[in-house]
């Protein structure tokens, strides 16, 4: 086993560990750290496949910003000393038991399909060739993103602002 | 399992989404949800970079994976700011509690 195989182990290990932690971990607070494991974890991964401009947006956009939103979202909606609560909808014991019967079945169809395989396998610089596709097939969903973005952003102001009557 | 096979990236897809579902079916507090939620997206973000660099071979997938990034983006904007809202309104984040559309 060589370095790269160890250091792929441990990226797994930490992202699914620390999702676990995220589903069964009774503390929200906790539940929102873990998250940072799973989104480290991930970019990892996306490292390991070549991705290197979606580590880098991944680093950058789930660790720095919906990360922290989720942080400050946890802040502002409990008192720090209360922060032990668990609600439940399902029970966990029905919810375990479709979440495993699911897993179990995606984990054989994983393994059973034939996927198709690319020729050869490149490890390349990828930004350049994500800009181009960006500014040339995918033109109208990038500006419509935008659009989405700037919407998001007006409607987060007004949803969040103090109602002032007068 | 390893880093050269595209099941292995699959198969730790598979158990982020399984993850994912779970914490969305069991919470009702919102924040936990949507903490679920982003589970899911990732999940599903590494199942189209592990396509993109095994099977087809070019960078359509990481273009789909930067577009859910950014869509998550402002998916947990939103999001937060409703629970904030639902917050200052009902002093409670149970999603089972914010049952009335007026007040």
């Amino acid at each position: 086993m060589n370095v790269a195989t160890a250091v792929f182990y441990l990226i797994a290990f930490i992202t699914v560990v620390s999702a676990a932690m995220v589903a069964f971990s009774r503390n929200i607070i906790y539940s929102a750290f873990s998250l940072l494991g799973t989104f480290m974890g991930v970019a990892g991964l996306y490292v390991f496949l070549g991705a290197d401009f979606v580590a880098a947006a991944q680093v950058l956009i789930y660790v720095g910003g919906i990360l922290v939103l989720i942080l400050f979202a946890v802040m502002l909606t409990h008192r720090i000393t209360d922060v032990a609560v668990t609600n439940r909808a399902a029970g966990r014991v029905p919810a375990l038991i479709v979440v495993g019967v699911l897993v179990f079945f995606l984990i054989q169809a994983i393994q059973e399909t034939a996927w198709v395989k690319a020729k050869e396998i490149v490890y390349a610089p990828t930004s350049a060739k994500i800009g181009d596709l960006f500014l040339e097939q995918y033109l109208l969903p990038f500006e419509l993103a935008s659009l989405i973005l700037l919407a998001a952003m007006i409607g987060a102001v007004a949803l969040s602002r103090k109602e002032i009557k007068d | 399992m390893s880093p050269n096979e595209l099941s292995s990236y699959l198969i730790i897809g598979a158990i982020l989404f399984a993850l994912g579902l779970f914490t969305v079916l069991t919470r009702r507090n919102a924040i936990s949800v949507l903490m679920g939620v982003e589970l899911i997206l990732n999940s599903a973000n590494i199942n189209y970079v592990a396509f993109s660099h095994f099977g087809s071979g070019n960078t359509d997938g990481q273009v789909y994976a930067i577009f859910v990034i950014m869509l998550a983006a402002a998916e947990a904007a939103v999001g937060l700011a409703i629970v904030l809202a639902i917050f200052q309104l009902f002093h409670t984040i149970d999603v089972e509690a914010a049952q009335t559309l007026k007040d």
